[in-house]
């Protein structure tokens, strides 16, 4: 596709979640499916009025919880719509049973998780123990920075979800307030752009069925009755379950083209679309981190190289399916990593963290880990905290051992 | 901030009904007009005659809210409470009382923590006859999360959820709980406190489930929302539509802000509670 200049891509001031709400818009979505939730209701406000004056097709609908909406979801993909649904916290709690389905069925619903802290107490800010809690459940997961990266990706996560590659559910993430309720300048591409980009409306993949000669378009039709979901036990459960698997390893790769892609018409990219790097070459101390924190944490190692200090960040875009082999090669040679988590496993360490660790378990030479678990519940991660965190990790890596491997940033002794 | 420091008042001496409040906490966040405060002065004046009489002991009363703007009440009694999960208040409640059948727990919230996220609770506490009290605030509307869709929103009603009017219909709770043998279900509206205020004291004083619903006023969302943003008028707009009746039939129940809303006593018995039933008799 051609290359959209700049001036035909109209400028919008909006917050994070009138982002996502324009890019579901354009994304030509048959079913909404939602119920509110402080900070995700603007989103679904915005696209009902997008309804209400006739600029979708989209049938919304007002259901009565979370469970709800992603029951409703979950049918109406499978009934071969494009299915959009938004949460945070508790709702996206309440929808835990059925994001397993939705993955299951390998039907490609998008979500926007705006992500805040899960009660109790309750608490509407953000931090990523929402996101985190759906790791296991079969899901894409993606991480925004900015609001303009909201935009771009809710569209591409579309794309990606309904790859035949892929074909599985794709949350997009973005932190609640700091993301969804800060207005940004930014570019939208004019619509049949974007119609395009996503090849029209969802088209229905086609399966194999054993006893069938010819193959069957994967969807409820009364004409070719096929059963979704029907009991499996120990004879093809775990077959089945293996096809997941197989599938998420097509992901990084589609995730990349589509980065590639949206690059090539809008002039935006994210790192390669699963990771973000900066100054990571010849780096010492590398902190990695997730959403829009990582914008805090470019600023003040901005700082530090002005200051001679090799210094480098690594974003991570796409949390699952997780990059092992690609953020090992970037952090492999550096003396010590800070992996940054706004969350926490109670009785481990930050999910990050986690996977980072046995990232680099195989390599002989690697890095010192240090987790800071931080902003949690809302906490502001300043940019003063975070420059006390490379100064510590500076001075570990002079001197060449770390104590104290689990530290949280902000919180009062 | 003026107006924290001028409500300072040392407890107990600034009204009969303070040694029920958390004063620390007061102002509340509820807004100019809300419905909300005079439905709980009224619960704290029965709950009062109760303790005076000797049937409640205040130490044993537990308030238990899920969330949205009536949940809030939690936080501003003097009670033992729990604020917990939209939805999963009468749940917690059931818990509670089965743990200890001598706490008197009252449920309190929105037409859309009750009725909508949480309505499947409510339905099986009901059927059982769980021995509680539910009092839920009917607004109209979604009102803590700024105006979407409720189970009891009007037809026709414009929200942010449906900018172009609802086609939905409203829910009506007094009907449904109808269908099961409990032992107190009222409508009262903060519009009439006093009635309002007999409708709690009865209910404190009963066994087995009882329902109460509360037609209130919400001026902020809902008022704004159907064009009477100013509180005085909103609730002229509701005395209007709101009618007192003795007895009123279960056929009369239904919740309809265009042609009139009764309130009301809608069914009052005495069946064994659920605590009584699996306890047989022993309390
Ligand atoms: C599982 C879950 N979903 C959504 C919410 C967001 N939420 C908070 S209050 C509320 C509804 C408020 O309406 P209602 O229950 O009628 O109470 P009101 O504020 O009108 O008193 C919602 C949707 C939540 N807290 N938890
Ligand atoms: S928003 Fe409505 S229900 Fe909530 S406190 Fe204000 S007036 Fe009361």
């Amino acid at each position: 596709m051609a290359k959209v200049p700049l001036e035909k891509q109209t400028l919008l001031n909006v917050n994070g979640d009138e982002a996502v709400a324009w890019a579901v818009k354009q994304s030509l979505v048959d079913v909404v499916a939602a119920y509110p939730i402080t900070p995700q209701t603007i989103i679904v406000e915005r696209f009902s009025e997008f309804v209400a004056n006739g600029e979708v097709h989209t049938e919304f609908v007002a259901v009565e919880s979370e469970h709800s909406a992603m029951s409703a979801c979950v049918g109406a993909a499978a009934a071969g719509a494009r299915a959009f649904t938004a949460t945070a916290a508790n709702g996206l709690a309440l929808m835990w049973e059925i994001l397993y389905i939705a993955a299951s069925l390998r039907l490609p619903i998008v979500l926007a998780v705006v992500n805040r802290a899960l009660s109790a107490p309750i608490n509407i800010h953000c931090d990523h123990n929402d996101a985190y809690g759906m790791r296991d459940a079969g899901w894409i997961q993606l991480f925004v920075e900015n609001v303009q990266e909201a935009y771009d990706t809710t569209i591409q996560a579309f794309r990606i979800a309904e790859d035949e590659r892929v074909l599985l559910p794709v949350a997009v993430n973005l932190d609640g307030f700091f993301l969804s309720h800060t207005l940004e300048n930014i570019r939208i591409l004019p619509d049949e752009v974007v119609h395009e980009f996503l090849g029209g409306y969802r088209k229905i993949p086609k399966v194999k069925v054993d006893y069938l000669e010819d193959e069957v378009p994967l969807v409820l039709n009364p004409a070719r009755p096929l059963s979704f979901g029907p009991l499996d036990l120990y004879d093809y459960y775990f077959e089945h379950k293996m096809h997941q698997i197989e599938a998420m390893k097509n992901v990084p790769e589609v995730v990349r083209e589509v980065n590639q892609e949206w690059y090539e018409i809008s002039g935006r990219k994210y790192g390669d679309g699963v990771l973000e790097t900066l100054y990571v070459e010849d780096a010492d101390v590398i902190i990695t981190v997730l959403g829009s924190t990582a914008g805090t944490v470019k600023h003040v190692v901005r700082k530090f190289r002005r200051d001679g200090k090799k210094v480098g960040v690594v974003r991570i875009r796409m949390f699952r399916p997780f990059p092992h082999r690609e953020i090992a090669e970037v952090l492999k040679n550096a003396k010590v990593i800070g992996v940054m988590d706004r969350g926490i496993s109670f009785g481990s360490y930050g999910q990050s963290y986690l996977e980072i660790n046995s990232s680099l378990y195989d390599y002989k030479e690697k890095p010192m880990l240090v987790n800071y678990v931080y902003g949690l519940g809302g906490r502001d991660a300043s940019p003063e905290l975070i420059e006390k965190m490379i100064n510590e990790l500076l001075s570990d890596a002079e001197r060449g051992y770390v104590e104290n491997k689990l530290r949280f940033l902000g919180v009062r002794e | 901030m003026a107006l924290i420091e001028k409500t300072k008042v040392e407890l107990g001496k600034a009204h009969p009904l303070d040694k029920y409040l958390r004063i620390e906490r007061i102002p509340t966040l509820w807004c100019p007009g809300c419905g909300l405060g005079v439905s709980l002065a009224a619960l704290l004046k029965a709950i009062d005659r109760r303790v005076k009489e000797g049937v409640l002991d205040p130490k044993k009363i537990v308030f238990v809210t899920g969330i949205g703007c009536t949940a809030r009440t939690s936080f501003y009694v003097g009670f033992d409470a729990a604020h917990t999960l939209h939805g999963r208040a009468v749940a917690f409640a059931t818990g509670a009382k089965l743990a200890n059948p001598k706490l008197e727990l009252i449920v309190l919230g929105g037409d859309g923590d009750i009725a909508g996220i949480g309505g499947n609770h409510l339905i099986h506490a009901a059927r059982r006859n769980m021995d509680l009290l539910v009092i839920m605030n009917t607004n109209f509307i979604y009102a803590m999360t700024g105006g979407q869709l409720a189970p009891t929103t009007p037809p026709g009603l414009y929200t942010t959820t449906t900018p172009q009017g609802s086609r939905e219909k409203p829910m009506n709770v007094i009907k449904l709980l109808a269908a099961f043998e409990v032992n107190y279900v009222a409508r009262g509206s903060s519009i009439y406190p006093q009635l309002l205020e007999q409708y709690y004291y009865k209910a404190l004083g009963m066994r087995g489930f009882r329902f109460i619903e509360v037609v209130s006023t919400c001026p902020e969302v809902f008022g704004r929302h159907i064009g009477y943003r100013d509180p005085v008028t909103l609730y002229d707009e509701l005395k209007k539509r709101v009618k007192v009746k003795t007895k009123p039939s279960i056929e009369e129940s239904s919740l309809d802000w265009d042609r009139g809303i009764i309130i009301g006593e809608y069914i009052v018995n005495d069946y064994p509670g659920y605590i009584e039933l699996i306890m047989g008799g022993k309390k």
